[in-house]
């Protein structure tokens, strides 16, 4: 099988694990939650199997166009590691182990419908949003063996960060009470916003799918064209109260998924604990392979182990976040609701570090480049 | 009195200093000038800006704007006066938190274990078995698994049985230390960096010699352009050796320092000389595979090294690293065309030549003729040719062949395709290079704050192993007498990771209990 008919199976099984997984937090039904599992480890069998098949395709093509490159060479050369789209399965492929681990250990499922999600959303990306998925060889900027190491450990703390994001937001939606609170305030318009965003990007793709050449085109050319940065006034104006309605609805009824979050067998503790061990594993590895081994590639490469540029200067920033996460935590005992704030936010950072840098800052940046 | 107020003083910027609110607030502050200082693009041309300001404040606001952040230092923010200061106060925020902490921290690392009392004991919780034999019976098999697992313990007599005590790891609570003296080494290695290292860049022609490489440098008016032009030129004919250079024009040293560097000239002790450089493509596409320059170093007009470069891997000579950063045509160039030209039976001859120039096939009549050049050949859908790009994307020459004063064939042959090398009659021209109309645009650094950088870099990761994978445990293990048998009791604490001591401790407990042949909890 090829790896793009490997990789439609992996989507698809994600897609209904997601649904599935979310249905079961609904009905708690024992058979579903197995067929949710099922289905989320044959996602990862095929979707392990499309990166080697990947591997081996871009292996035998490298292989052609370098007769000369070592076989050693040839395989590091050859990872899928080399783009967007191949970065973005990663990410999905190493979140997906990780929530695999995290529900056998803690016997829980109910974080599938917070974890599952954010793989679907990766997916979705792909897909509307038209990313090149093209085996290309490596351009000579990134022919160095820095890149297998930097990227593979960034996205391993990437997806960890992930983690620390699902369990840190269930553990707001279980711990708030208060309408007025702003731990309560800050979970249900975050939520909103998000959501709200997806949706506008959602009606972007729909109505200007056929100009949609790829990821900058549509952040640049496109985002919410379609509602709140539409042409006509009346319906960007009716976009934005739909909005604001909804992000309205979610802080009146956001206690209605405390109540289905709180009838699951999994406390607080325990989601305080997966959010802190996350972190505790990604920031390591984030800080070595992210940073340092950024930097120590950017020497080799230009000269320059820190130039500032925005990709750098937001890795600090998530950096800086994590950082405060765990002092909050180490040094002040802050627990619970607080850091849980932090951890949303921080994985937020890590977001714009990862696809803001790419596609909004470039977006910005573009005009009057060669394009 | 007045000592007393200094004191105060002196407390205050302490406190001041050491609060972790201000290592919150500058945080806070580093990341949001910073976030700025992404979507400003930082050192370029104003209406770059501009354009970008229009989009969020309006066309006719965007200049005054402009004026604002360009006043604040926010189109080269990173190197502004307020965010060094930034810094700086981040620096110094982290070595008095850090100092103001260690005391305490300290004790803990140096304050030795001691046996626990019996209240202490209860406090801390406890897992117990019971082991068949009284205490002096059981001490040896219950020592065992405990340096088992992993302790050396002392101990002590207590009145019905016996104590033992460890612990591990007392150093590991400097983790933190290790961790923000990294930080500290990664600033000072930038510093020193930026204050006595040269970051600058070096075009360099094919076949061109250089002893000078360049920083960008202010506008300069028309009398320090000439003086430019003479320092470089005089740098270039003493193999950028500056003291020698202030000595022909008769001024000193120092003075002709602060000029190379109002100029953003800096002279390298040395010579480079690119011999050629080369863009090379993926088979048959127009994607770059490589880009290389095959460097020589030149010191006292010897030739002392010879490399190739590529993106990711830079020549270092003298502590002065040449990188591999960009590449181009030199305007207005004639380059030689070299060709290598094998008659149907016989050896290959290598030719230099220009355009219009003609030669002969060795051994044959056939004469040559060097018509037309083109970077980047291609053909459109009337198979008519026509450059592409300005670059040598898919450099071509055009040759005419005649014999006895007549036209036998002409057509393109292009360097990156050797199937277009072959003549009809058998003879093989193979365009190998037009040489000396690219330079290769070289990166120049000299740094000496890298290897505290790196040195930085290492203590960090250290650091954080320390942080996230050791900690700092005690165990306590008490005999108890009881009935000619013994009850052991087992008390813990860990700074961190609690469960995996546990789990340790429960390991070591269940090996004694099978070692007794099945004790009672």
């Amino acid at each position: 099988m090829s790896s793009s008919t490997l990789f439609g199976i992996s989507t698809m099984a994600y897609i209904l694990a997601m649904i599935i997984y979310i249905t079961y937090l609904a009905f708690k039904n024992y058979r579903v939650g197995i067929a949710a599992t099922t289905l989320t480890i044959t996602g990862f069998v095929s979707q392990t199997a499309a990166i080697v098949t990947r591997w081996t395709e871009s292996y035998a093509q490298w292989t052609m166009l370098t007769p000369e490159s070592t076989f050693i060479s040839s395989i590091v050369r050859s990872a899928p590691l080399r783009n967007l789209f191949e970065s973005l399965v990663f990410f999905i492929w190493c979140l997906m182990l990780g929530y695999l681990i995290m529900e056998f250990k803690y016997k829980n499922r109910s974080f599938g419908a917070f974890v599952t999600p954010i793989a679907g959303l990766a997916l979705a990306f792909i897909d509307i949003s038209g990313m090149s998925k093209e085996i290309e060889p490596l351009v000579p900027a990134l022919q160095s063996n820095w890149l297998l190491v930097h990227v593979m450990m960034s996205f391993i703390a990437y997806s960890t960060f992930a983690l620390s994001f699902s369990t840190g937001l269930m553990y707001l939606i279980l711990k708030t009470d208060k309408r007025t609170e702003s731990s309560y305030i800050f979970w249900t318009v975050m939520s909103g916003i998000f959501i709200v965003v997806l949706f506008a990007m959602g009606l972007d793709y729909l109505s200007f799918r056929l100009a949609i050449k790829t990821p900058e085109t549509l952040i640049k050319s496109y985002l919410f064209k379609a509602s709140f940065l539409n042409e006509s006034m009346a319906i960007s104006i009716l976009s934005l109260l739909i909005a604001l309605t909804f992000i309205f609805l979610v802080w009146r009824y956001g206690h209605i998924l405390k109540k289905i979050v709180g009838s699951f067998s999994i406390t607080a503790e325990t989601l305080d604990e997966i959010t802190y061990k996350s972190i505790a594993i990604g920031f390591p590895l984030f800080t070595l392979g992210g940073l340092i081994f950024g930097a120590i590639w950017a020497d080799q490469a230009w000269g320059v182990y820190w130039s500032w540029d925005p990709k750098e200067t937001w890795s600090l920033i998530t950096w800086f976040v994590y950082a405060f996460f765990l002092h909050s935590r180490l040094l002040r005992g802050w627990r619970g609701k607080k850091v849980a704030i932090v951890a949303v936010i921080g994985f937020i950072a890590v977001i714009f570090t990862y696809l803001g840098v790419n596609l909004l800052l470039s977006g910005l940046h573009a005009y009057g480049s060669l394009e | 009195m007045e000592e007393n107020k200094n004191q105060t003083i002196i407390d205050k910027v302490w406190s001041f200093f050491s609060s972790l609110t201000l290592a919150v607030v500058l945080i806070a502050l580093i990341a949001l000038t910073s976030i700025v200082g992404t979507i400003i693009e930082q050192n370029v041309a104003p209406e770059k800006n501009l354009k970008l300001l229009a989009k969020f404040f309006g066309a006719s606001n965007a200049p005054a704007f402009y004026k604002i952040f360009d006043s604040l230092g926010f189109m080269d923010m990173y190197h502004s006066w307020w965010f060094s200061g930034l810094l700086l106060f981040f620096a110094a925020n982290l070595i008095i938190c850090s100092l103001d902490r260690l005391p305490r921290i300290w004790k803990l690392v140096k304050e030795t274990i001691k046996p626990l009392t019996e209240e202490q004991f209860k406090n801390l919780g406890k897992k117990e078995l019971v082991l068949k034999g009284k205490p002096d019976k059981v001490k040896e098999t219950v020592g065992t698994a405990i340096k088992h697992a992993g302790f050396k313990f002392l101990e002590a007599k207590e009145a019905t049985g016996y104590q033992f005590y460890s612990e591990k790891g007392n150093y590991t609570r400097l983790g933190v230390y290790i961790t923000h003296l990294s930080i500290l080494l990664i600033l000072g290695g930038a510093i020193i960096g930026t204050i006595f290292g040269f970051k600058g860049y070096l075009n360099i022609p094919e076949g061109r010699t250089y002893s000078v490489a360049f920083a960008p440098s202010d506008f300069l008016s028309r009398e320090e352009e000439a003086e430019m032009e003479a320092i470089i030129e005089k740098l270039q004919a003493t193999e950028g050796n500056a003291p020698e250079a202030a000595r022909q024009f008769g001024v000193d040293e120092k003075t002709l320092r602060t000029k190379m560097k109002r100029y953003g000239i800096w002279p390298l002790g040395f010579s480079i000389r690119c011999d050629n450089f080369l863009a090379d493509f993926y088979k048959g596409s127009n994607m770059p595979k490589e880009y290389r320059s095959w460097l020589t170093i030149i010191k006292d007009n010897k030739e002392v090294l010879k490399k190739s470069i590529v993106v990711n891997d830079p020549l270092t000579y003298n502590d002065v690293t040449f990188y591999q950063s960009s590449f181009g045509m030199v305007p207005n160039a004639h380059g030689e065309f070299i060709f290598k030209i094998t008659p149907k039976s016989g050896v290959p001859e290598t030719r230099q030549m220009h355009l219009d120039d003609k030669f002969i096939i060795p051994g044959t009549d056939i004469q040559g003729t060097l018509k037309d050049f083109s970077p980047a050949l291609s053909f459109d859908a009337n198979n008519r040719p026509f450059t592409f790009a300005e670059q040598m994307n898919n450099p071509a020459v055009f040759l005419e062949f005649s014999e006895k004063g007549k036209i036998k064939y002409s057509g393109w042959i292009m360097k990156r395709y050797s199937q277009t090398w072959g003549l009809p009659d058998g003879h093989t021209v193979e365009f190998s290079d037009y040489w000396g109309v690219e330079y290769t645009g070289l990166q120049v650094r000299k740094d000496p704050g890298v290897w505290i950088v790196y040195l930085g870099c290492i203590v960090m990761a250290v650091g954080l192993y320390v942080i996230f994978f050791m900690n700092h445990k005690k165990i306590w293990v008490r005999l108890l007498e009881e009935k000619n048998n013994t009850r052991i009791i087992v008390a813990l604490t860990a700074n961190k990771n609690r469960s995996a001591l546990e789990t340790k401790v429960d390991k070591m407990m269940a090996l004694l209990s099978k070692s007794d042949g099945g004790g009672k909890q």
